[in-house]
C-alpha cells in the first residue's frame, strides 16, 4: 500500500513535469497564456490510474480480472479445432446490411460508404501486415493509386466507373509488385521505413506534378453510372438519368445507395475470397513466412512469389478502396493520402487483431462510425487511437479478436514445468 | 556570382546537415542498443521546438534580457524536459514490450507519435507558432568586392558548433567512460551484459535520454534560426534524420554525423541548383535507395543473420 502511494506520487510528479509546459503554458504570439489547471488534471489522472493499476495487480481479484481481460492462462492445454461458424448470424448480418440504405438518412449513408471503404483498406493492409507479417507504413500509396487511377483514367483515357474498378485494382497491384521487388530482402523496421518513404514519394509527386495530376488543387472524378444510367438530375455523360428511366422521383441519395450496394457486394466477395485464401497453400505460406522466414525457405517455400503475391493482393484491395473513395467524393487531391491515413488504417488492423479478418472488419466499422456518434469526443480521436495502439501492443498484441484456427498450445505453467532451466531463467539479475 | 550561390548553399547545407546529424544521433543510438527504430523521435524533436518557444517566452517575461543567459536557460530547461519525454517514451512504449514480437514496439511507437502530435495540437492549437529573434547578426565573408559575400548568421554558426561539441562529447562518453562501456556491452549482448552486472534497463533508458537531449539541442537552435514551426515538423524532419542515420550506417555515431552532413549538403545543392519542389522526394529517394542497395550504410557493419 505504501509502495503504491509512493510510486503513484512519483508518477504524478513526472507526469506534471512532462505534460506541464505544453498543456499549461499555451503560446499566444510571442507570449504565453497560463493554464495551470490542465497539467494538474492530467497529472492527477495519471497518478490515480497508476495507483489503481498497482492495487489491481497486487490483489487476487485483480489477477483474476486481468486473466479474463488479457486471456493469459497459466495452466492447462488449449486445443482448438478452429471451426466456429454461426451461419444464422452471418446471413442475418448480410441481409441487414443490404436493407440498411433504405433506412438510413443520406448523411449516415455516406458515413456507411466511408466505413465500407475503410473495411476494404483494412482488409488489404491485413493481408500484408496481418497475414504476411510485412509492416507496410505506406499503404496509403495504393489507395492513392486507385483513386487517381480512376480520376486520371477518366481524364486521359476516358474510363468510366466500371472500367476504372479493374483498372485501378490492376494499377495498384502493379505498384505493389514494383514496391515489393526491392524490399524482398528486408524485414521488420527497414521494410516499414522504405514503404513509408515510398508512400510519401507518391504523395509528393502527385502534389508537385501539376501538369499531369493537377497538383494540390486536385482532379475531378465523374459520378458513377450503371448500364449507361446516371444518378444525376440530368444526364451529363451521354446516358439517361436513373430516375427518368424507372419513372420515379429524383433523389440525391440514389448515387450513395448505389455506391453502398456495389461496395457491400465487393466487401462480401473479398471477405469470402480472403477467408478461403487463408486455407489454401498460398495463405498458409504467408502466415508461415510471418512466423519464421528462414524455416520457410529451408522447407522450400518460394519467398519471392509469396511476398510479392501478398504485396500485390493487398495493394489491389487498397486500390479498389481508392476507386470507391474517388467515386464517392467526386474529387481527389493529395491531402487525402498523407501518412496519417496509413497510420489510421494500421491502427484499425492492429485493433482488430493482426490477421483476424472478422476482427479487422469490426474494427474498421467501429472506428469510422464511432467518431461520428461521439461528436463531442471527435477532436480526441487521434489521441485515443494512438493510446489504443500502445495499450493493445502491451496487453493484447494479437488483437481483441484472436484468429481461431486449429491449434495446440501449452499454458505457460505447463511449459515451465517441463522445460529444463535455461541460463536466463536461472540467473535472473535483479537490482 | 555562381561562386557566391555555391558558397551560400554550402553554408546552408552544413547547417542543415548539422541539424540532421544531431537528430540522427537519437535514431542511431537507440537502434544500436535495442535494434529498433524509435519512431517517436521526430515528435520528440517537435516537442522540443515547442518547449523552447514556451521557455523563451516565459524567461523573457521574467525580465531576463541578456541573450546568452536566455539562450543557456532555454537550452537547459528544454533539454531537461525533452529528456524526460525520451525517458517516458521508453518506459511506456518500449520497456513493457521487451521480448514481444518485432512489430509490437514499432507499432506502439507509431501510437506514441500519434499521441504526441495530437497532444501538442490540442494543447497549443493547430496554427503555426513563432519566436522573436533572440540573437541577431552574422558573419560575412567577402569575395572580391563588398557586393559579393557569403553570409553565415551567429545562430547558424552556433548550430554547427553545437553539433560538433555534442558529437565530440557523446563520442567521448561512449568510448572512454564506464557508462559508454556498459552501453557498448549492452549493444553487443544484452543477456551477457546483464549476467555481468550491467543494469541493461537503465542503460537503455539512458540512451533514450541522451538521444532526446541531442534532439532538444537541435530543436532549440532550429527554432531560433528559422523562427517558426508547427506540430507537423516532427514527421518530415524525423524521416530525414533517420535517412541520415541510415546513410551513415545505423548504430554508428560518427556515421550519423557524416550521414547528416551528406544529406544536408546534397539536399541544399539539389534545392539550390535543380528543383525546390522535389527536395523532399529527393531525400526520401536517397532513403529508399540506401536501404535497398546498402542497408549497412557508409560506416556501419553489415548484419549477419544467424539461425
Amino acid at each position: 500500500m505504501k509502495k503504491a502511494i509512493q510510486q503513484s506520487l512519483i508518477t504524478g510528479v513526472l507526469a506534471f513535469l512532462v505534460f506541464g509546459p505544453i498543456s499549461g503554458l499555451v503560446l499566444a504570439g510571442y507570449d504565453v497564456d497560463f493554464h495551470g489547471e490542465r497539467p494538474l488534471i492530467i497529472a492527477l489522472v495519471v497518478a490515480l490510474s497508476r495507483f489503481a493499476f498497482i492495487l489491481l495487480a497486487d490483489s487476487k481479484k485483480g489477477t483474476q480480472l486481468s486473466q479474463i481481460i488479457f486471456g493469459r492462462r497459466d495452466g492447462g492445454v488449449t486445443v482448438s479445432s478452429g471451426e466456429s461458424h454461426n451461419y444464422y448470424l452471418l446471413f442475418g448480418g448480410i441481409i441487414a446490411a443490404f436493407a440498411l440504405p433504405f433506412i438510413l438518412s443520406k448523411y449516415w449513408l455516406s458515413v456507411a460508404v466511408l466505413a465500407l471503404i475503410y473495411v476494404l483498406l483494412a482488409m488489404g493492409l491485413n493481408i500484408v501486415v496481418g497475414l504476411a507479417g510485412l509492416l507496410d507504413l505506406g499503404f496509403v500509396a495504393f489507395y492513392a493509386v486507385g483513386a487517381y487511377g480512376y480520376a486520371l483514367g477518366f481524364q486521359y483515357l476516358g474510363l468510366g466507373f466500371w472500367s476504372a474498378i479493374p483498372f485501378g485494382a490492376f494499377l495498384a497491384a502493379c505498384f505493389g509488385v514494383v514496391l515489393g521487388f526491392p524490399v524482398l530482402r528486408m524485414h521488420g523496421d527497414y521494410l516499414a521505413i522504405v514503404t513509408l518513404g515510398f508512400g510519401e514519394i507518391i504523395r509528393l509527386v502527385l502534389n508537385n506534378w501539376v501538369s499531369f495530376t493537377g497538383g494540390p488543387s486536385g482532379v475531378f472524378v465523374p459520378p458513377p453510372t450503371i448500364l449507361g444510367l446516371e444518378f444525376t438530375r440530368r444526364a451529363k455523360q451521354g446516358g439517361e438519368p436513373f430516375h427518368q428511366f424507372f419513372d420515379i422521383a429524383y433523389s440525391g441519395s440514389f448515387r450513395t445507395i448505389f455506391l453502398y450496394l456495389v461496395l457491400l457486394l465487393l466487401v462480401i466477395s473479398i471477405t469470402f475470397f480472403v477467408v478461403r485464401l487463408r486455407k489454401m497453400p498460398l495463405g498458409r505460406a504467408w502466415e508461415a513466412l510471418r512466423e519464421d522466414e528462414i524455416a520457410c525457405r529451408s522447407l522450400g517455400i518460394n519467398h519471392v512469389t509469396t511476398k510479392l503475391s501478398a504485396f500485390a493482393m493487398g495493394a489491389m484491395v487498397g486500390g479498389l478502396g481508392g476507386v470507391f473513395f474517388a467515386a464517392s467524393q467526386g474529387f481527389v487531391n493529395p491531402t487525402s493520402f498523407t501518412f496519417f491515413e496509413s497510420a489510421l488504417i494500421l491502427a484499425i488492423v492492429v485493433l482488430g487483431g493482426l490477421g483476424s479478418t472478422i476482427g479487422v472488419i469490426v474494427a474498421a466499422l467501429v472506428l469510422t462510425v464511432l467518431p461520428e456518434l461521439l461528436r463531442d469526443f471527435s477532436q480526441y480521436r487521434v489521441l485515443l487511437f494512438g493510446l489504443a495502439m500502445v495499450l493493445m501492443m502491451i496487453w493484447r498484441p494479437r488483437g481483441l479478436v484472436r484468429p481461431k484456427r486449429p491449434m495446440f498450445k501449452l499454458g505457460s505453467a505447463v511449459v515451465a514445468a517441463h522445460t529444463p532451466p535455461t541460463a536466463e531463467s536461472n540467473f535472473k539479475v535483479s537490482h | 556570382m555562381d561562386l557566391i550561390i555555391l558558397g551560400q548553399q554550402l553554408v546552408n547545407g552544413l547547417v542543415l546537415g548539422s541539424i540532421y546529424g544531431l537528430i540522427a544521433v537519437g535514431y542511431t543510438m537507440v537502434y544500436g542498443i535495442i535494434g529498433m527504430i524509435n519512431f517517436a523521435h521526430g515528435e520528440v524533436y517537435m516537442i522540443s521546438a515547442y518547449l523552447s518557444a514556451i521557455f523563451l517566452a516565459v524567461i523573457t517575461a521574467w525580465g531576463v534580457s541578456s541573450a546568452p543567459v536566455v539562450l543557456l536557460l532555454v537550452l537547459f530547461l528544454t533539454i531537461f524536459i525533452t529528456a524526460l519525454y525520451g525517458w517516458s517514451i521508453e518506459r511506456v512504449a518500449y520497456r513493457p514490450l521487451r521480448g514481444s514480437t518485432r512489430l509490437a514496439p514499432l507499432i506502439s511507437a507509431i501510437g506514441i507519435s500519434l499521441v504526441l502530435q495530437d497532444y501538442v495540437r490540442l494543447g497549443q492549437g493547430a496554427k503555426s507558432q513563432g519566436v522573436p529573434p533572440l540573437i541577431e547578426g552574422s558573419f560575412r565573408f567577402y569575395l572580391d568586392n563588398p557586393e559579393h559575400y557569403i553570409q553565415i548568421s551567429i545562430i547558424q554558426s552556433l548550430i554547427i558548433l553545437a553539433s560538433l561539441v555534442g558529437m565530440g562529447t557523446l563520442h567521448y562518453l561512449m568510448q572512454k567512460t564506464a557508462l559508454g562501456r556498459a552501453c557498448r556491452a549492452t549493444q553487443q549482448d544484452r543477456i551477457m551484459a546483464r549476467l555481468l552486472g550491467v543494469d541493461t534497463d537503465r542503460i537503455i533508458s539512458i540512451v533514450f535520454v541522451l538521444g532526446s537531449a541531442m534532439a532538444a539541442i537541435a530543436g532549440v537552435l532550429v527554432t531560433l534560426n528559422y523562427g517558426s514551426f508547427d506540430f507537423h515538423v516532427g514527421f518530415v524532419t524525423g524521416i530525414k534524420a533517420f535517412t541520415a542515420a541510415v546513410l551513415g550506417g545505423i548504430g554508428s555515431l560518427p556515421g550519423a554525423m557524416l550521414g547528416g552532413l551528406i544529406l544536408g549538403l546534397s539536399e541544399s545543392f539539389f534545392s539550390g541548383f535543380i528543383n525546390t519542389d522535389y527536395k523532399d522526394v529527393f531525400a526520401f529517394s536517397i532513403l529508399v535507395l540506401v536501404l535497398i542497395f546498402k542497408p549497412s550504410g557508409l560506416l556501419g557493419v553489415a548484419e549477419v543473420e544467424k539461425v
